[in-house]
């Protein structure tokens, strides 16, 4: 019969059928963090129980982290949760890639960069982006803590199996429209419940034309619209990525030969049937820019802040609660919109591809008078390649900050913060009401229109501007 | 983990869709390493003012709605981060029950709750409820009209009953594994470990690397 490609990787990974449509699902990977794990490693030494396959566990630190001076922690409540990875780590022989290490990072930055996102694997985190990893034909989701404990102590999960969605993106992309507007229109076209239940496989000519960062952005951001996970099928542009001599946890030699020829039967049977499925035309996709609290209040950049009555699949208290939030009048044009803060980095577009657009607006030009820019880069590796490019130079000579990996003001868990009232062109992925710190007011854009909006002051359309 | 059977509760209101983890507990709570202290900042950013005191506007800081433990709110409850401290934060708050409708968008039915948020309420023992849009509507109208209404909620009967008079009765689907889970408050980690063996012929043919067969 003829299979999704979600359904081939489910198939490859069922432990064992349980009662009431359930499965024992088994996992390949899992990846830690800071925030997420603590009180599942102390529910394991409360139960006496141990991690089934440390060696299949990877941690980082990331979410809580300043990106100014890493050597020293000064918030103690950040510094305990820290030391308590470490320790956890050490206690129960997970592989931790600490602060100052080389491969420190964004944790779905560096499990790609290190190899460890391979095809055909099933991956979990305890963090809603770990849709991110589906770019390499991975099925990858988000857990809560409980099932972080519950991956450790078995190295299972029990699931029920998603429905199916796919999203064709036809045609080509047009100059400066990028996977980020992609995923953005998607979110404003089906909502940000429009995914939930599904797992999205993205597909058509547009997505084969991306690289694999540029698909990692559309992934990533699979969760906004609800999805479970969000796939595409791996290609030569995954094995290509994959056999890069700097992945030390990716199979090398005859283990990579055989692995390819595994990877290769991953793709949707032309037959295959799914829930749902839609077609969108790349070449009409113009730049984006969230206006409102919710990622599917997202529109053209040469559009306006629309009528709280005008939005589809919002009602329009939820719009006009949104508009006075972020201090909108419906009406105004998004170009007009100005900000005071700028925002280049996260899981979403923290890779060196955004930061070599973000340096390509940025070179020769400076950041506006009032504005702040922030660029922060995804991981250690990341950090260092800028540099190797000379990219942090232009960024410091156009007037912006230039930090040390972490997630930063995407969560504004660490200092890296917004103030109450403060509006900002971000490279992330939520503009949920306080996200970037209480009262701050978050566009969601590309790292080009990020970028130029820090040099205007205000948003522009990339395609036009200068 | 806490058995639910039947609950008995007071209803409150939460006239909002879309409403995000990072409303239901904001980042700065999120580097506390126990399990236990966050119901006091559920909803943190609405529920005080600047100055620390409760927001008089926010819906359960209003007369009557003091001790709620059944919550009825909008469609996409839950969304965004898969933060497990919004779950500890509504359980210790004392919410036990969560009604949200799924909502008919195109030709599509969009669920009341994210996905990661409902199997975290589950893990938790918190009840999530879907009902339809006019069903919720209903709820929202009595609750409206009679602050501090109670309503008892039957896993075993699938029911929900307003003790408005006269009283109202509401019918749910749930899943039957879930059911069965939140009826005996089972610890899943035991349950899979109990299948041990299998986990374990698993790993004798399956590569981590490759994901196919060895």
């Amino acid at each position: 019969m003829a299979k999704t490609l979600y359904e081939k990787i489910w198939d490859r990974h069922v432990v064992k059928n349980l009662s009431d449509g359930w499965t024992l699902l088994y996992i390949d990977r899992q990846l830690v963090h800071e925030v997420t794990s603590a009180q599942a490693f102390d529910g394991l030494r409360l139960a006496g129980r141990t991690v089934r396959r440390p060696a299949l566990t990877f941690a980082t630190l990331d979410h809580n982290v300043p990106t100014d001076n890493q050597a020293v922690i000064t918030d103690p409540i950040a510094r305990a949760q820290i030391e308590a990875l470490r320790r956890n780590c050490r206690e129960f022989g997970v592989t931790l890639f600490d602060l100052g290490d080389a491969n420190h990072g964004v944790v779905h930055i560096i499990g790609p960069e290190l190899g460890l996102t391979l095809p055909g694997t099933t991956m979990v985190c305890g963090d809603s982006h770990t849709a991110t990893h589906g770019a390499f034909g991975a099925l990858a989701h988000g857990i809560g803590t409980s099932e972080v404990e519950h991956v450790l102590a078995t190295q299972t999960l029990r699931q029920k199996k998603s429905r199916t969605f796919r999203v064709e993106f036809t045609g080509r992309l047009t100059p400066q429209v990028t996977s980020k507007d992609m995923i953005l229109k998607l979110i404003g076209q089906i909502g940000a419940a429009g995914g939930t239940g599904y797992v999205m496989e993205y597909a058509g000519s547009a997505i084969r034309a991306l690289s694999m960062e540029a698909r990692m952005t559309i992934c990533n951001m699979s969760i906004e619209a609800g999805a479970r996970a969000g796939l595409i099928a791996p290609d030569e542009t995954t094995f290509n990525y994959i056999a890069a001599s700097d992945r030390p946890y990716a199979p090398r030699g005859a283990a990579l030969e055989g692995a390819l020829a595994s990877w290769k039967m991953l793709t949707s049977d032309a037959e295959a049937a799914f829930d749902r499925t839609l077609t969108i035309e790349a070449a009409a996709l113009a730049p984006q820019v969230t206006w409102g609290t919710s990622p599917g209040m997202v529109a053209d950049i040469t559009g306006r802040v629309p009528e709280p009555d005008q939005v589809a699949g919002y009602h329009k208290t939820d719009v006009e609660n949104a508009l006075a939030y972020m201090g909108l009048t419906p009406g105004t044009p998004l170009t007009a919109i100005k900000v005071q803060a700028v925002f280049i980095g996260s899981c979403t577009n923290g890779r060196i591809e955004d930061l070599r657009v973000a340096a390509a607006v940025l070179q020769g030009r400076r950041v506006a008078h009032g504005v702040r820019a922030l660029i922060v880069p995804g991981s250690a590796r990341v950090k260092a390649q800028a540099e190797a490019e000379g990219l942090d130079r232009i960024f410091k000579a156009a007037g912006a900050e230039w930090r040390h990996a972490g997630c930063s003001m995407c969560l504004a868990m660490n200092p890296d913060q917004l103030q109450p009232g403060e509006r900002c062109a971000a490279t992330s992925n939520r503009n949920f009401e306080g996200r970037q710190g209480k009262g701050g007011r978050t566009h969601l854009v590309s790292p080009a229109m990020a970028a130029a909006a820090a040099v205007a002051g205000h948003f522009v359309d990339i395609r036009t501007w200068n | 983990m806490k058995p639910f059977t039947i609950h008995n509760g007071q209803l409150a209101p939460l006239d909002r869709a879309n409403v995000d983890t990072d409303a239901i507990i904001p980042k700065q709570f999120l580097k506390l390493i126990g399990r236990s202290g966050f119901g006091q900042y559920l909803f943190h950013d609405w529920r005080y003012l600047a100055d620390g005191t409760p927001n008089p506007q926010f819906e359960l800081n209003k007369p009557g709605h003091a001790g709620a433990s059944i919550l009825v709110t909008r469609n996409n409850f839950g969304c965004g981060s898969s933060r497990e401290h919004a779950v500890w934060a509504v359980a210790q708050y004392g919410i036990r029950v969560i009604i949200a409708p799924w909502r008919q968008h195109h030709k599509d039915r969009l669920p009341g709750f994210a996905d990661i948020f409902r199997n975290n309420c589950g893990k938790n023992g918190v009840l999530t409820i879907e009902l339809s849009e006019a069903e919720v509507d209903r709820i929202f109208h009595a609750v409206h009209t009679q602050p501090g209404l109670q309503a008892t909620v039957d896993l075993p009967q699938q029911t929900i009953v307003l003790h408005t008079t006269p009283e109202q009765t509401l019918r749910f689907e749930v899943d039957p594994g879930l059911k069965q889970y939140l009826l005996r408050g089972l610890d899943d980690i035991a349950l899979t470990l109990e299948q041990e063996a299998d986990i374990t012929a698993f790993e004798q043919h399956h590569d981590v690397q490759c994901a196919g067969g060895r």
